[in-house]
């Protein structure tokens, strides 16, 4: 089931691309919706002790106990409280060729939508403090930057 | 599923029995048992392999049978080189059922050409001998035969039915069935599921013995036959033949008679149809089992996981309300969802025999291929494991007695030269172990060359030369990728893949591997494996706000951890009864912060020879624990095993008892370091 569905198998073509928009510390993040499969109300978490930084703790989905990511940390932004907005968005990841489920903390999740891949920017070598390896690329969606991650990259 | 399938898959369990039968063939060429359970497998496949559409399987296995037949007959016996033919065939036949297209006639043909060639030299000679076993053989054809059946007692709670075999007699011939009542009890004592019947039958029939044989073929082992050609009987002693009509009817002790006696009565009205299906379900009667896929049984398991978590949260809920039939209840499923989880983990669990079966032919080529004699020895078969976790054992062990013959033991020279006897000899044996499955494979060969483990090591720049190491350090080179000091390569071993890929599997399934090694003595291999993968009895403890799950069975007993104890920072000893025992603080080791509150308990832990205590903050109760292995996300997280899901829905995490400890000893070594220093 997974690894028919890949991050990039759901560009159609035309270059546009199905996505779920996420909100994650003030910037906007759109997640290929072919990895996407849920998204839940934030469950009690239990830390992880000795696990990266990233994945801090593990969450109970239907019966499953997958890791939580924080995102967040990755991308060197400020950890926040939940609030009434955030999220868990469960996605579906190949780590070494195995599909990986795991949970994503989100801000706000706004709505599945369409991006267009001809406005995607070219990533700019300054002005950013994120590993350039963990963006897949920047593309505006209502005037707006978003970034579409890699998250094979950023999960290894 | 598709009964070819099914036919696969009872082919694949007959030849088992069938390669076991002929193995052990090798090593008591006298035995009978062995040979009839070799010829009961091959029948059995010859018959559902026509059944089933196997022509090619048939035939092949019907000429099999009957080159095979002398030596049941003991009229050949079964030397080595029969055995190997018989093995080849063996392969030859597995060949035609798992694939039918790539099985060359050819081949086939050779082999039963070698069939026939050990076995006719002896043939054609044996009419002109005078008969074996029994004079009547070579005698002309007698009038019939005198037969005394009597069955063990517990022949009925199998599924054997003697009357469907006294109907199979009948049709060899005119019978005259009189049943002996004089091993039955008085009603009281009377248990109504054994036989204590016995048949006295006179068969008039020029049938042969062997004819009457394969009539009692499936339950030879669980009866006394004793068969008396009737001219002798008539001639020589009437002794067999009284008795018969005496007891008849002068000894009616019991008060039960008419009801015993009357199915015996019954007998010549029985329909003769059931007895075709009677040998098969004789022969299964020993396993009587039912084939299930094995997905079902994982998705069985699944669900009892998640019925036992559902459980966990009704009692949960049931303990905190105050309604008294909901308490109740709430009793009631969590027994049954105990009792249901023990029986799946109970369908799940394989004697490890069924593995240690397939190794006898691996070691039997490779004595032969390499000119190594070797004995192999195996024990505790009985021992049971997770089936899942079987499978996964198959190829680290092959690797392990491969490496063991090719490596381990020495040639005939050497050996004879060492003053060891030429046979070499490997032991593999399975044993209980707390909550673990120890699994060696010993030899007795040369041992490891740990001076040529070093040099090969230094020189793959893996240690620098004249390193301070202990010979254990060094033995763990073995378990490096690409690693081997075999001199030569050959076609088993010395690649150094392996060692390798045997730890790592080992480790994915939450076992361990240990080496030791005596120059000179051989070689022992240690795997341990944890029991099972799926369910286990769990301690759930509380640290800081987290909690956690330490395997009951590795539990040994909660102590508090007194006032004294906790003070001290310079000793992290307990005294238990007089044993200093060591004691890890949880609350260091998972990171937690803030204060422990007071009193805190030590779980007392034990793997094997070591001990030690773990400090929490409190012991909740007794958890029935699903596991759920942790994501490859967190892979490099060793303090835990998995985990598992509370009452309330959130997730705990499973202690990993091995890696504590190991953590203990780690902190204890530099803690004697650092006071060496």
């Amino acid at each position: 089931m997974a690894a028919d569905r890949q991050q990039g198998t759901e560009t159609v073509q035309d270059g546009s691309m199905q996505v779920v928009m996420i909100g994650l510390g003030g910037e906007k993040f759109a997640l290929d919706a072919g990895l996407v499969r849920e998204i839940i109300d934030p469950v009690p978490a239990t830390k992880v002790a000795g696990a990266r930084s990233f994945v801090p703790s593990v969450i109970n989905v239907r019966g499953n106990v997958i890791p939580l990511a924080d995102l967040r940390i990755r991308f060197g932004m400020p950890q926040t409280e939940d609030s009434a907005d955030t999220r868990i968005v469960v996605i579906e990841v190949g780590i070494d060729n195995e599909p990986v489920l795991l949970g994503v903390t989100a801000d706000k999740v706004y709505e599945v939508t369409e991006i267009s891949r001809t406005d995607v920017q070219q990533t700019p070598r300054v002005g950013m403090h994120w590993k350039p390896e963990f963006i897949r690329f920047i593309t505006k969606w209502r005037e707006e930057f978003v970034i579409v991650p890699n998250m094979e990259r950023i999960l290894n | 599923m598709d009964p070819t399938e099914i036919f696969r898959q009872e082919a694949s369990e007959l030849f088992e029995t069938l390669e076991g039968a002929l193995l052990d063939l090798g090593l008591r060429p006298d035995d009978r048992e062995l040979v009839d359970s070799a010829f009961r497998a091959l029948h059995t496949i010859k018959g559902s392999g026509a059944m089933f559409g196997f022509d090619k399987v048939a035939a092949f296995t019907h000429e099999f049978e009957t080159a095979f037949e002398l030596v049941r007959k003991g009229e050949i016996k079964p030397t080595q080189e029969l055995i190997a033919v018989a093995l080849a065939a063996k392969d030859y036949i597995r060949a035609l059922i798992e694939a039918p297209d790539s099985a060359d006639p050819i081949i086939g043909d050779a082999i039963l050409d070698d069939l026939k060639r050990f076995v006719s030299p002896l043939g054609p000679v044996l009419p002109a001998e005078p008969g074996v076993e029994t004079p009547v053989v070579s005698e002309s054809r007698p009038a019939g035969w005198q037969l005394r059946l009597e069955f063990e007692s517990h022949i009925l709670r199998n599924g054997s039915n003697p009357l469907d075999l006294l109907d199979d007699l009948c049709k060899l011939g005119p019978c005259f069935v009189v049943p002996l009542t004089d091993g039955v009890p008085l009603l009281d004592e009377l248990e109504p599921e054994d036989c204590y019947l016995k048949w006295d039958v006179t068969l008039h029939s020029g049938c042969d013995k062997a004819a009457i044989d394969d009539v009692f073929m499936f339950v030879q082992d669980e009866m006394k036959l004793t068969l008396v050609p009737l001219a002798q009987v008539e001639r020589a002693a009437p002794a067999l033949a009284m008795p018969v009509a005496e007891v008849e009817p002068a000894a009616p002790p019991a008060p039960a008679p008419a009801a015993a006696v009357s199915p015996a009565a019954a007998e010549p009205s029985t329909p003769p149809e059931r007895k075709r299906e009677e040998p098969k379900r004789a022969e299964e009667r020993g396993i009587a089992t039912v084939r299930v896929q094995a997905e079902r049984l994982d998705e069985l398991m699944d669900r009892v996981g998640e019925l036992v978590i559902a459980q966990a949260r009704l009692s949960q809920l049931a303990a905190a309300g105050s309604d008294l039939s909901i308490k109740m209840i709430a009793e009631e499923i969590e027994r049954l969802a105990a009792s249901l989880r023990d029986t799946t983990m109970g369908a799940r669990m394989v004697p490890i025999g069924s593995l240690f079966g397939r190794f006898r032919r691996l070691v039997h080529d490779l004595s032969r291929d390499l000119g190594k004699p070797v004995e192999f020895v195996t024990s505790g078969e009985d021992t049971e494991l997770d089936k899942t976790m079987i499978e996964c054992l198959a190829d680290p062990l092959v690797h392990l007695i491969r490496n063991a013959i090719d490596h381990g033991i020495e040639d005939s020279e050497t050996r004879a030269t060492a003053g060891k006897t030429e046979k070499g000899r490997i032991e593999l044996q399975a044993i209980h172990s707390g909550a673990q499955v120890l699994v060696t494979v010993r030899d007795n060969g040369g041992g490891l060359n740990t001076a040529r483990i070093r040099a090969k090591a230094e020189e793959q720049g893996l240690i620098a030369p004249g390193a301070a190491m202990s010979d254990h350090e060094i033995h763990q080179f073995l378990f490096h990728p690409g690693f081997s000091t075999a001199q030569t390569i050959s076609a088993l071993s010395g690649r150094g893949v392996g060692m390798d890929v045997v730890k790592r599997t080992i480790e994915n399934m939450r076992g361990s591997i240990d080496l030791s090694t005596k120059a000179g003595e051989g070689t022992c291999v240690t795997l341990r494996l944890p029991l099972t993968l799926a369910i286990i009895e769990g301690l759930l403890i509380r640290v800081g706000e987290g909690r956690y799950i330490i395997p009951l069975p590795a539990v040994e007993e909660c102590v508090e951890l007194t006032a004294e104890d906790e003070r001290s920072r310079g000793r992290n000893f307990l005294n238990v009864r007089g044993n200093l025992v060591p004691f890890l603080r949880l609350r260091e080791i998972l990171d937690v912060s803030g204060s422990p509150g007071q009193h805190q308990k030590t779980i007392i832990i034990s793997t094997g020879e070591t001990r030690v205590g773990l400090v929490a903050d409190q012991i909740i109760g007794n958890h029935q624990t699903v596991i759920k292995s942790l994501s490859k996300l967190h892979s490099d997280v060793t303090i835990f095993s998995g985990a598992t899901i509370l009452g309330d829905g959130s997730a705990a995490l499973i202690l990993d008892v091995v890696q504590l400890v190991g953590l203990a000893q780690l902190r204890a070594e530099k803690q004697q370091m650092n006071e060496a220093a």
